[in-house]
């Protein structure tokens, strides 16, 4: 809501300067966005009166006037606007006039004829972004009298972000109410003296939906002036509010709608037919609104219509056909309460987000349409004229919201602002914001104005008191509660462990958007389709994402783009996974590695990451679980990854990751030149963590026995490892792979691979044929199990 | 026994002038090694008169000590020069990088989500988690947000074809937390939040922080003290707070908490309330026994006032140039 200051100083004129005025009314609860001056700063520039205007004998598109500015002599002055007339009264920038954006008014000649001085348009004076022709004031103003002073331009537009509580302060009478109260200054609700009719004649109006619009006031008024002018004084406070002047009848709606918020409609009466009709729309029925767009209506939306169908968008929009023009010389003017139910929602769909639909929709003062009625028409009478009708109103009661009494406890307020007030101090700053009160025991009744609506029960009663004491001036005070003491699992790794061991791993953190291209999705996810969003940013951002490959990947592709070369990113978060109807949420950690095996150095061979020092990382980290023996790399396949250098991760039989080398297509896919390793954990199941359960150290020797074994090609050594474990037994403290090799002296499809058996006993030293013994029993299940050839 | 005194004397000019280990070890031998010639006097002292055989045997062996000890010292003297040439020769250029991978670094709005999760965990706060993919009822109606209701178009959300929606805030989990455990409780639910908007200072994703605190006699004062010791904790610095009426559907009284900036600006940090009586119903709390403050912040305002990031949208481009400023 933008207003102009002095307007709101009409009604209620605190003793506080412009900042100190915003700075209340933030404090009040009605944040102030922003103030700015109404205008640049004007001198010189004066009321002229047009005396007469000649043609200019060296163009035909200037002419040359002769304009009282209120001195001994008029001035001539040259005037290309076409709508410069004798008698018409325009701002006169004299010479030596400095206008808002500069410019230095001189003495000149131009095509030959002096000029002494210009007449300006609105944006010549800093009012407006566009005009026609020069600016026209009213004829009521004084010959020579400053511009600055004639249009007020001491003034400031005061723009207020509004919560969507406060409807009442969508207009000034409501901003006032609550800087009158802020202030202890006297406030009244505004009156307006009827006027009398002037005439018998009265619309027909039919309310077919009475819980759409319970109450409907309107009036014929016949014969208006249609040469009149909405006087500058009107203009500028609508241009203030951000309203273009438009025509003086809905000039003085727009007005009254700013001054009480009423939105209201003035209709041309000749253009009606037969009556009005409050009804839903029917399918297939369409009206064009008046900024001329055709909308289809339904039973969804609210119209007034009448004999030939819809004539408007009831709260939104009045129709095209039976608008206000020119030539309009009999109107019909409507104020009228609509239902916030009926209107919200229905301005986003049409994409008309207007005045009257934000205040119809967050609700208008039930109480609001007579006097608006009364003050619409005084307005009128002034500035156009015309004679009105009797005030038509049909009302349902039952169907308009009420204020009532809310009954607020003593004990509650000061229990919940945490501050006791005197019973007198409450009832005080309640009364200011016009509520009637009454303190009874324990606390007080009050029944606010019809404009607030809001309050409806005890805690908005908190909320005002609260509000209007000044939250600043609530003293803070620590809660005293029960001590809890922190909690400490050994059970589980957080996420956070397990990124910090990452990180410390080198790699960065990324966090990329939830949602996923869906087509690199799905081929990620091996043709599953993700959840489709109904109404996605982009066609990139359209999916749950199955996978933060996607995501991750695209953070590569990006950053390769910014020349960089070596990448290593995590990323924890949830892919969406649909589950038959269901989608299951799964916290997973991923990670995607490219570039060289470590950052370029004097003393390394540059060599690429490869699938091993990937797995290195995750190693680390599902060695926190301090359960590493648990988890399985097993060769699979993944429609995502190279199908040779795939890992499936698993524990205990159920697979809780991947890891492997992007599949060539998707490398193709996404341009890499490099080949990514990625690793994708679900946290849950590979978090899960063991305590530490301690064993007796050996006080004994270690005897350390290498075996080298010919094995078939595709023998995982996982499977030699767990094979000599389970014979070597206890005594195996530890196990060791210390070469691999294929190549000259080993059979095709075959390969060496070289282990150290580290054996110990924790009571007592091993003999020689123990150790013995152990090597052999291994031998022999290797060479039973597996074909393995001991290697001399 | 003239000699030995003589040979003492030739021996340790020969010590004094030896240039190397192996001149010196010559010296040696020619004095005391098993053909030297303080060797031979000594085996020599059999000859000699039964009553000269102490006082010589004693010049001997005290010549040969005093031998001994000169050798030994001028050997040191090589041996020290010796690792001080090996050492001179064996330096390294420290100033050269060391060797291996260099550490990563968290995002900066997890380290800002655990240094806000720390600083309330400190005060026996729990951390609540919940699903991304709400329903209406828990992101919305519950929260005192009816159908049509202005705040609900405010909040563009996204929806789901089966009328699900993605969270546009964390307040659902303290739904789902409270009717779970019910009061008293002290909560905060940190998570990724989803808004159907994207421009300058907007992104279609943002993590919030929400706070919760429901226990008997809860006070705007008290929540008034929590905020600004948060703040100052989180900034590590003094600050001025002021607490400006807002409006939120599921806290009344509501605020925004302004913080003052060092340029004397109010800078927008937190929206915060009393937890409204239908939103406690809505929990299983009797709003008759029980009271409770609520509050949000959102994570990226937090990192981009503590860090000074200007642009929102660096959060989610992942520039490692950008990742790799928070270590």
């Amino acid at each position: 809501m933008k207003f102009s200051e002095t307007w709101l100083r009409e009604w209620v004129d605190p003793d506080l300067d412009t900042e100190a005025l915003a700075h209340q009314l933030t404090m009040l609860g009605l944040e102030v966005d922003s103030v700015s001056p109404v205008a640049g700063a004007i001198d010189k520039v004066v009321v002229g009166e047009v005396l007469a205007v000649k043609p200019h004998p060296n163009a035909d598109r200037l002419r040359l006037c002769e304009v009282d500015v209120g001195g001994d002599e008029p001035l001539n002055i040259v005037c290309g606007a076409s709508n410069v007339r004798q008698g018409g009264r325009f701002p006169t920038a004299l010479v030596g006039a400095r206008l808002p954006d500069g410019t230095r008014i001189r003495r000149s000649k131009i095509r030959g004829e002096p000029s002494e001085g210009m007449m300006c348009s609105a944006v010549e004076l800093g009012l407006g972004e566009d005009a026609e022709g020069i600016y026209e004031l009213d004829a009521s103003c004084q010959v020579g009298e400053s511009v600055a002073s004639v249009l007020n331009l001491e003034d400031h537009v005061i723009d207020v972000d509004l919560t969507p509580n406060r409807a009442d302060c969508f207009n000034i009478i409501g901003i006032a109410r609550d800087v009158a109260a802020a202030n202890g200054l006297d406030f009244s609700e505004p009156e307006f003296d009827p006027v009398e009719p002037a005439i018998e004649e009265e619309l027909t109006v039919s309310i077919e939906d009475q819980k759409g619009c319970p109450r409907f006031v309107g009036r014929v008024i016949r014969n208006i002036d249609t040469t009149a002018r909405t006087p500058v004084s009107i203009q500028e406070r609508l241009r203030r509010s951000g309203i273009r002047s438009i025509h003086p009848v809905v000039d003085i709606t727009s007005y009254v709608m700013l001054e009480l918020g009423q939105p209201m409609h003035g209709y041309d009466l000749d253009l009606l037919k037969d009556g009005i009709i409050v009804r839903r729309g029917a399918a297939g029925e369409k009206l064009t609104t008046l900024d001329g767009q055709e909308v289809s209506v339904d039973e969804q939306v609210l119209v007034i219509a009448d004999g030939s169908g819809p004539v408007g968008l009831a709260g939104i929009m009045g129709g095209l056909t039976t608008a206000v023009t020119q030539k309009t010389c009999n109107i019909y003017l409507e104020a009228a309460w609509f239902a916030p139910d009926v209107i919200a929602g229905r301005s986003r769909r049409y994409s008309l987000h207007t005045d009257a639909s934000m205040r119809f929709e967050r609700g208008v003062d039930p109480q609001h349409q007579l006097r608006a009625m009364e003050r619409a028409t005084q307005l009128l009478c002034e500035i156009v004229g015309g004679e009105p009708g009797p005030i038509h109103e049909i009302v349902e009661n039952a169907h308009l919201p009420r204020t009532g009494s809310v009954f607020l406890r003593r004990d509650r307020l000061s229990q919940l602002l945490g501050i006791e007030l005197p019973v007198d101090e409450v009832t005080g700053l309640l009364t200011r914001l016009q509520m009637q009160v009454e303190a009874v025991d324990q606390g007080w009744k009050a029944t606010p104005p019809s404009a607030r609506f809001d309050i409806a029960i005890e805690v908005d009663l908190v909320e005002e008191v609260g509000r209007l004491y000044g939250y600043d001036n609530i003293p803070e005070k620590p809660l005293l509660t029960a001590a809890v003491l922190g909690r400490s699992t050994e059970h589980h790794l957080s996420v956070q462990r397990a990124g910090t061991m990452l990180v410390d791993r080198g790699y960065q953190e990324a966090i990329t958007y939830s949602f996923a291209d869906a087509s690199s999705d799905t081929l990620i996810a091996g043709g599953s389709k993700g959840l489709s969003l109904s109404n996605p940013i982009s066609s990139e951002l359209a999916v749950m994402r199955q996978s933060l490959w996607g995501g991750l990947l695209g953070a590569v592709q990006s950053n390769i783009a910014r020349q960089q070369t070596r990448l290593k990113l995590f990323e924890s978060g949830i892919r969406f996974l649909p589950q038959d109807a269901d989608i299951l949420e799964e916290e997973v950690i991923s990670g995607v590695a490219i570039g060289a095996a470590e950052p370029e150095h004097w003393d390394n061979p540059g060599r690429h990451i490869d699938l091993y020092d990937v797995k290195a990382d995750i190693e680390a980290v599902l060695e926190l679980t301090g359960a590493r023996d648990e988890f399985g790399f097993e060769t699979a396949v993944h429609p995502a990854l190279h199908p040779g250098k795939t890992a499936q991760i698993t524990r205990g039989g159920e697979t809780v990751g991947w890891l492997g080398e992007l599949h060539p297509r998707l490398i193709k896919e996404f341009g890499f030149t490099m080949t990514p390793v990625v690793f994708e954990l679900a946290a849950r199941p590979s978090l899960a963590a063991s305590k530490p359960a301690f064993k007796d150290i050996s006080k004994f020797p270690a005897v350390r026995r290498d075996l080298a074994v010919i094995v078939a090609q595709k023998t995982p050594v996982s499977d030699l490892e767990s094979a000599i474990r389970k014979t070597a037994g206890e005594t195996l403290r530890d196990l060791v792979v210390f070469d691999v090799y294929t190549g000259k002296g080993i059979e095709n499809g075959r390969k060496s691979i070289a282990l150290g058996l580290i054996l110990q006993e924790t009571s007592r030293t091993l003999n020689e044929a123990e150790v013995d013994g152990v090597m052999q029993a291994v031998v022999k299940n290797l060479s039973d199990d597996f074909g393995a050839i001991i290697r001399e | 026994m003239q000699n030995v005194d003589e040979l003492n004397a030739a021996a340790q000019a020969e010590v004094a002038a030896s240039e190397d280990l192996d001149a010196l070890d010559a010296v040696r031998v020619k004095y005391l090694g098993k053909k030297g010639q303080l060797t031979a006097l000594l085996q020599q002292l059999g000859s000699l008169p039964a009553d000269q055989k102490p006082a010589a045997g004693q010049a001997i062996n005290l010549a040969k000590k005093a031998l001994q000890e000169l050798i030994k010292a001028r050997k040191h003297l090589f041996e020290d020069a010796a690792l001080a040439a090996s050492l001179e020769s064996s330096s390294l250029d420290v100033s050269l990088p060391g060797r291996g991978q260099r550490p990563g670094g968290l995002h900066p709005v997890t380290r800002t989500r655990e240094r806000i999760e720390t600083i309330f965990t400190g005060a026996g706060f729990d951390v609540h988690e919940g699903p991304e993919i709400e329903d209406e009822y828990h992101n919305f109606s519950a929260l005192n947000i009816p159908d049509n209701h202005p705040a609900r178009a405010s909040h563009d959300t996204f929806y789901f074809p089966n009328g699900k929606l993605l969270r546009t805030h964390t307040s659902p989990v303290q739904i789902r937390a409270m009717v779970g455990q019910g009061a008293p409780v002290r909560m905060i639910a940190p998570g990724r939040v989803y808004r159907c908007d994207s421009d300058m200072t907007h992104t279609p994703m943002f993590h919030q922080v929400e706070g919760l605190v429901i226990d008997r006699g809860v006070s705007l004062a008290n929540l008034k003290s929590v905020l600004h010791d948060f703040v100052e904790h989180f900034f590590e610095r003094k600050a001025t707070l002021r607490f400006r009426p807002s409006y939120f559907p599921f806290t009344e009284p509501s605020a925004e908490v302004d913080v003052l900036s060092d340029s004397g600006k109010w800078l927008e940090i937190l929206g915060c309330g009393m937890v409204h009586p239908e939103v406690l119903k809505n929990m299983n709390v009797d709003p008759e026994i029980y009271s409770g403050y609520a509050f949000g912040m959102g994570v990226e305002r937090l990192a981009m006032l503590r860090y000074g990031v200007e642009d929102l949208r660096l959060f989610f481009e992942n520039d490692v140039q950008f990742l790799r400023q928070f270590k």
